[in-house]
This record gives structure tokens, sequence and C-alpha cells, in this order.
């Protein structure tokens, strides 16, 4: 059998894996000759679904616990299992209660504690949670290396989108013509300092503006991300970029001082209830609606949906004869 | 009934659109209340958005009155801009109006409001202004041409509850006439209850829903208190007393004072 994975982000690349583990021969094209330009390029790249069980339904813990054996797997060295460290500024103590009341899989650090994790935070943080079950990876670092892994494995990547193959797996995001989705609109900065040094992702909460903050080869750290009901991809917003600086220097007054490396703004594809979705097309299956969760919940649609394109065959038959 | 600007509403909660875990929940929390308008900021949602935007589609499914909002402004000159956006986008000439002076507390600049509430009443918008308890405020406003008052009971997303229960009760006794509907700071069905208690007509809240365990069964929860708090007050409310009454006389035993 020969499928044709339509889109190179996340999605696509994560099927195309399982898809060649289980013998299938792939073609993957995109409109992009890389993974850059795609959502999956700016994603945050945490595999975090206890911290983001607090604002998604149960589905995102079960189905992206397994996200880090996982990517572990396919790409040995990339994934660093250092956990989640959740703060609060003093004033906004009770939305930590409130976190962990909606959350499991954590435990509470008094202010040593978080001292003892992140050295740099000494002091700022009189109370944490930590998620020491998380995980987190480099996305860009990560597709590439995906990309690298499956050309060796015989993949063909190709830019035109219409190639004959027995079955077709849409895995386009934004771009595929599915009435069901919308665009949720993310901002993030890359910064660069080399006066605070970060082991794990660290969220800092506030009512309104909730920001991450996790850190990358080169004393880089990336900073998300807005959640704006709305496709537009133009450029960052002044508002955003000053509301995430001003998070990230609640975190640490030296990230004044940070060079602004990169500003980014993206669309995440979504369903109504936020969650993936694989569905049938009449030439195959689509991989969709992602949302804020592509790299964690990537790997078990991609299993689902690699399953329904295996078992295909098999099904038919059942539906002509159950 | 609640009547506002002309209008019959029968559910007394109203419910915001923001912050919940996705839009079908949202859709549930607001089925499950029953309440009938909901507000929708415009400010950054809409920017951009192609096809009419799909988050828009999944409110107008929803088959309530949207009261679109002015939230996140903070001159006269954008909340004026934004409504006007909202009136073409909507086809409403409803806007809840928040002119913000504190960017932290999210307070309303209460000069700001009064202003912007004048510009839009003369330009036919049916204004629902955010504004404090502040009786002058109210009278202000009134004079700019609103038809109702929206005071806060504490800084939204505050989830205090009445912090000036004696401010709300003033502010009922003297107003009236006028639809008062409670706008940011409730935190629990009992605070909704409560002020529904005191005879303010509505109340409007977002967070306390969008951000509880299930949004759809603490919606719900307050759609009941509200309807609980409306139905004492029209029933006639006890006073507390500073010492217990026997609620059975007590002829035939001998107490004497």
């Amino acid at each position: 059998m020969h499928v044709l994975v339509r889109g190179a982000g996340v999605a696509g690349l994560t099927l195309a894996h399982e898809l060649v583990r289980a013998g299938v021969r792939v073609t993957v094209c995109d409109t992009r000759s890389g993974p850059a330009g795609s959502a999956s390029w700016l994603a945050g790249g945490m595999l975090a679904p206890w911290c983001e069980r607090e604002s998604a339904e149960e589905p995102v813990l079960t189905l992206g616990k397994s996200a880090a054996d996982w990517w572990h797997e396919a790409l040995p060295g990339h994934v660093v299992r250092n956990g989640t460290l959740v703060v609060a500024p003093a004033r906004d103590r009770a939305e930590l209660d409130r976190f962990a009341a909606r959350t499991s899989g954590h435990e509470w650090l008094e202010g040593e504690a978080v001292a003892a994790l992140e050295p740099d935070l000494a002091g700022r943080f009189r109370r944490g949670l930590f998620f020491p079950g998380e995980a987190h990876l480099d996305p860009r670092l990560a597709l590439t290396a995906l990309v690298e892994r499956l050309r060796k494995a015989g993949v063909r990547f190709v830019c035109e989108m219409e190639v004959e193959a027995d079955r077709i797996a849409d895995c386009t995001g934004m771009a595929a013509a599915d009435l069901e989705l919308r665009g949720v609109r993310g901002e993030m900065l890359l910064l660069r300092t080399k006066e605070v040094r970060l082991a794990r992702p660290v969220r800092l909460l506030h009512p309104r503006i909730p920001v991450y903050i996790v850190p990358r080869a080169d004393h880089h750290f990336m900073v998300g991300a807005t959640m704006i009901e709305s496709d537009d991809d133009g450029p960052i917003s002044a508002r955003s970029m000053m509301e995430l600086l001003n998070a990230s220097y609640s975190l640490h007054p030296a990230f004044a001082e940070a060079k602004i490396v990169e500003t980014g703004a993206g669309v995440r594809p979504a369903y109504p209830d936020n969650l993936p979705r694989v569905k049938r097309t009449p030439k195959g299956i689509s991989v969709n609606g992602f949302y804020r969760h592509g790299f964690l919940l990537s790997p078990a649609m991609a299993r689902e949906a690699a399953t329904l394109i295996l078992n295909e065959c098999v099904e038919v038959f059942d539906e002509a004869h159950g | 009934m609640l009547e506002v600007y002309g209008e019959q509403i029968s559910s007394r909660l109203l419910l915001g659109t923001a912050q919940y875990p996705s839009p079908a929940i949202m859709a549930d929390a607001v089925q499950a209340s029953g309440c009938e308008v909901v507000t929708v900021s415009l400010r950054r949602e809409m920017a951009g958005n192609r096809n009419g935007g799909q988050f828009w589609e999944l409110i107008r499914e929803l088959g309530v009155r949207v009261l679109p909002n002015t939230a996140g402004c903070h001159s006269v000159k954008e909340a004026v801009t934004t409504a006007q956006m909202a009136r073409e986008l909507f086809g409403t000439d409803w806007i809840k109006l928040e002119v913000i002076g504190h960017h932290d507390t999210l307070q309303p600049d209460v000069f700001g409001l009064v202003e912007a509430a004048r510009i839009l009443s003369d330009e036919g918008f049916k204004v629902f202004p955010y504004t404090t308890d502040d009786l002058v405020v109210g009278e202000r406003l009134l004079g700019a041409g609103c038809g109702v008052l929206m005071p806060w009971c504490a800084p939204i997303g505050s989830a205090r509850g009445p912090a000036n229960p004696e401010a709300l009760l003033a502010m009922r006794a003297e107003f009236s006439g006028v639809p008062l509907i409670v706008d940011a700071g409730l935190g629990r069905p009992s605070h909704a209850a409560m002020v529904m208690e005191l005879g303010f007509d509505a109340v409007l809240l977002n967070t306390a829903v969008a951000k509880a365990g299930d949004p759809a069964a603490m919606a719900e929860a307050f759609g009941e208190a509200v309807e609980a708090g409306r139905k004492a007050f029209l029933a006639g409310l006890l006073e507390p007393r500073d010492m217990a009454v026997p609620s059975t006389p007590v002829i035939g035993k001998a107490v004497f004072e």
C-alpha cells in the first residue's frame, strides 16, 4: 500500500512515522519545502498533559501521557524529562491554588524547593507546583530530525500536492477544507540571554495572561503563547508583545536585558471541543484540530490514524457482512 | 420578565463567552444556564477573521441574543470605534460599554465612561455601561442616555462577591425604576443569590463559570441561584434582628421580662 500524507507539520510527520513502522510506503507532500512556516514550527514543545488538563478535557491527559515516550523512542536524545514548574506572583497566589485544584500529578514546593530546582528563581517565589512527570523538547530540532529519519527510511518528500496513492491522509491543518475547523491565533517570542538559566518549562500564572517560558539550547527561551479567537496570521501585536515581555520580566528581571531573537504568530487549527479528530474521507482519512496540543497529542492520534488506514479493508469487509 | 431597552428577557443571568476550555463547553454552559443573552468581547477576537469568523458562527448557533462588549478599551475613542465595529458585525445596537481606567484591576474609568456613553447614545446605541457603585456616576450615565446600569460588586475576575453590599443597596434605592445588572466580581452562586435578594434585576458573569471545574454544571447552579434570589426578593425577606425570637407564640409559658 502507498499512502500520501498531505502536510509536513507535526501531525503529518508523526503519522508518516507510524505508517513507515508498519511497513507502508509513504510519500509526504507539502507546499513548503521544510517544516518552517507550519503551526508546529511555532510550538512550545511542552509535553505537559497534567498541566494542560487545567483548561482541557480528560482525553488530553489520557492521550498525552505517552507522548514523551513516543518522542523518545522516535528521536532518542530529544526529550528532556525535567518536569514543569508552575509559579505565580505573590498577589496572584490564589491562581496557584486554583491550578492545583484543577490538575493532578503535581507536588507543592516551598520557596527553598523552588530554588533547588531552579537556582536562578531563588527568593522570587514562596510556593510553586512541580509536575515531575512532564517533559519538553525543541519542536524545530525534533521536526527536522524526524524528516531526516523518515528520509532515511525511504519516505519521499515532494512539493506537489497531487500524487498517485492508494490512500490519502490529510494533515494540512488550517489549509484543510474542513468547515468545522476554526483558527486560534497564537503569538510567541524567542529571547536570548545568558543571565538566566532554566532547566525546565516554567509557567507563570496570571488571571488573564498566563505565560510559559521554555528553555532551549544556546541560552534561548521560547515565550508563549497568546490564545486569540481569530484566524489572522499577521505579525504579533504590540499588546501581545508587551504582555509576553512583561510576564518574562515578572519571572526574572534579567529578561529585560534579553535580546528578542524572533517574534512569531500563527494560527492553530481547532474543532469546537478543542480536541483533535481522525475522520474518514472519501480517499482515506484526515487528522486535524490539534489546537495547542500538536506535539502532545499527535503520537496518539498518529497511532489511531495508522491503525484505521491499515485496518480499512478489514472494516469494509465487516460492514458488508455485519 | 426583565425588560431592558424595550426587550423582554426571561432569564436574569447573562453570561460572558471568554476563557472556557473550548467553545463546545461554552455552548453547554449557555444551554445549561438557560441564559438568553451572552456578551462577546470584540476587541481581539474579531481582528482579521476571514469568512466572518468561525468563533462567531459557533456563538450565532447558540440562538441567544449577543451583547457585544468593548472589553480592553482604555480610551473613549477606542471604545466608540469598537462599538461601531460591533454594530456593523453583529447587526445589533446593544453595546456593553467598558472603558478601563486601570490595567491591573480593570476598574472602570468613569469619566471616560460617561463621555463614551453620551457619544454612543447620541448615535442610537443602547448602552449597557460597566460602572462602579457610585451613585453620582450612575446619575450621569442615565443623563447621558443609558437605560440600564451595570455596577461591579468587586473587581472583574476577583470572585470576591459583594464587597460593599450597603453601596449596592443604596444604588437599588436610588435608581428604583432603572434595570440594574451586577456585572463583575461574583464568584459563587450564593453571591449571585445575594445580589438578587437585594433587588437587582440580573447578574452578568464569566470567569466564575468559565474557570469552574465543570462549567456547564456551574452555569446551571448560577441560573438556579439567580432564580432563587429573585423569588426571595419578590416574596419579601425577613429583616435580621439582634436577638432570637421564637417562631411559635409562647402563651402559657411563664416568660416575663
